[in-house]
């Protein structure tokens, strides 16, 4: 229906062909389509390329905000002054969209590979230190108090239960993260990078291409669906259906 | 003796300040092998006193000692059974069962035996790798005691395990209580606010009076076992302590809904007063 939609508006022709591109049928012969690029585009590499650069980086970036959220939510959940503290702290942090880190960090890192990497990193890192000390904070006192009868304390209580009894929300503190990473990332790469779904994007809007530029939205609105039904909302499922928790 | 307290109080800081009197100069034994039962109306500081034996709080003045050493921390001596289980949902009912017992310095052949045999007591031997959400109420019960049987505590200590099953559950698991405590002899402090529970699994029902939480009497269940709930003994102290327990339940509703409450007024006896005079 969209589609169709959006089919007529570009072959009636108010606007040139290369600011609103048809999507499957070319406007003349040998015309662009968007489906057409996006194919090209795949089988030349570029593509490709540029969705593996992309991924690697938001993988690097994740990963050091999922250690970093991690560590801040145990501290916040475990020492008061640290609550006191940081824990206030962030939640002022998690407000400010992490795009605005760019600026600072194009001064500190440079235009490039760090600079992008600390504003993904930075702009899940908040949430998931949110979202794991609440998941730590909020272990039922009951639980605690049968592995304490049974004779477990210290770093052992913490790895058979605090943190079992967490990932609940540390799961869902993943989903949310992950969905601010996706956007930092994409707002990183479109303002200052070589390489990635968001250079191509501004690279399309460059060259007056925006068969190219829609053929990557289509692959980032894939890409991020996969990512965030297949595996999160899957692994969010497996754990609620393990802890008996019904979804 | 097993357990003892000695003049315990226990009061709690609220938080404007003032503090709340839970546990008024609480003195009783537990002998070893007996089986006790904590009887008392909500809220009169009975879970506070098990809390206490567990070493899971302290007591503001006085003495708790098991075995004759003083508690200041939980020990796998002793050992609770809660209300709501306090399974690990995490875990298999096997890993649940386990989780003492590999804390233990023991081979790895003894612990699985131990598992087996703990499983089996409370008839669950086929269901070692479900996980608890998997279980009825009453089947998570049993795994909860299996749990806490095999670590061979000195003293049980039972926190309402049954108050939130249906009343088919709660007999059947009154009666394999019975069966296990006498092949085990442990050591039991049951807490419960069902009389007719506390009277037919127990050696000892001491009844509690509330605000602040004191023992108020002791009764001993002189009824043979395995009990039958329709004894004659049994009956009649129930009886007993239910009358004891209505002039604490009317002081705690006197507290809820004003002095003039009584429990007994809408009681309309239906015998020859019925006519109010009207044959004069």
């Amino acid at each position: 229906m969209i589609i169709g939609i959006w089919e007529v508006i570009s072959k009636l022709g108010f606007f040139p062909t290369f600011m609103f591109p048809p999507l499957i049928i070319p406007n003349e012969p040998g015309g662009v389509t968007v489906i057409g690029t996006l194919i090209s585009s795949i089988i030349s590499g570029q593509i490709v390329t540029a969705t593996a650069t992309t991924l690697t980086r938001l993988l690097v970036g994740f990963s050091i905000a999922i250690v970093l959220g991690l560590t801040f939510g145990f501290l916040i959940a475990r020492y008061k002054w640290v609550d006191d503290t940081l824990g206030f702290f962030v939640t002022a942090l998690q407000s400010i969209p992490s795009i605005v880190w760019f600026p600072l960090a194009i001064v500190w890192f440079g235009l490039g590979n760090t600079a992008i990497l600390f504003i993904v990193a930075i702009g899940a890192t908040w949430t998931m230190t949110v979202n794991s000390s609440a998941g730590f904070k909020n272990v039922p006192s009951l639980y605690l108090n049968a592995a304490k009868t049974l004779g477990s304390s210290g770093a052992h209580l913490v790895r058979t239960v605090v943190i079992p009894a967490s990932i609940p929300h540390i799961i869902s503190g993943l989903r949310v993260a992950w969905a601010f990473a996706w956007r930092a990332i994409m707002a990183g790469e479109l303002l200052g990078s070589t390489g990635g779904l968001g250079y191509l994007l501004d690279l399309g809007r460059s060259i007056q291409a925006m068969d190219l530029v829609l053929s990557i939205m289509i692959v980032i609105g894939i890409i991020g669906t996969i990512i965030d039904n297949q595996v999160f909302l899957r692994m969010e499922r497996a754990v609620a259906r393990r802890y008996g928790q019904t979804v | 003796m097993k357990v003892e307290l000695k003049d315990v109080h226990k009061e709690f800081k609220k938080g404007d300040g003032q503090k709340l009197h839970v546990l008024d100069d609480i003195n009783f034994n537990i002998e070893e092998g007996e089986f006790v039962s904590l009887l008392g109306p909500s809220g009169c500081g009975k879970s506070t006193i098990l809390k206490l034996i567990a070493g899971l709080d302290k007591a503001t003045s006085g003495d708790v000692r098991v075995n004759g050493e003083q508690v200041t921390k939980p020990g796998t001596d002793r050992i609770v059974v809660f209300q709501e289980g306090g399974l690990f949902p995490w875990m298999t009912v096997k890993q649940n069962v386990t989780y003492g017992l590999n804390l233990k310095k023991m081979s790895k052949a003894e612990v699985e035996e131990k598992a087996v045999e703990g499983l089996q007591m409370v008839h669950l031997g086929n269901f070692a790798d479900a996980y608890p959400h998997e279980l009825s109420g009453g089947m998570k019960q049993r795994v909860a005691i299996a749990r806490a049987l095999v670590m061979d505590p000195e003293v049980l200590l039972m926190d309402e395990p049954f108050a939130a099953l249906d009343e088919q559950t709660r007999l059947v698991l009154h009666k394999e209580l019975q069966n296990i405590w006498r092949k085990t002899g442990n050591t039991i402090l049951f807490i419960t606010h069902n009389i007719r529970e506390a009277l037919t699994l127990s050696d000892r029902v001491l009844l509690m009076s509330t605000r602040p939480g004191k023992i108020k009497e002791s009764f001993t269940v002189r009824a043979a076992r395995p009990r039958d709930p329709a004894d004659s003994v049994i009956v009649d102290l129930e009886k007993r302590v239910m009358t004891e327990l209505e002039i604490e339940m009317e002081k705690v509703l006197k507290e809820e809904f004003g002095d003039d409450y009584s429990l007994k007024t809408d009681h309309l006896r239906s015998g020859d007063h019925r006519d109010m005079g009207s044959n004069i």
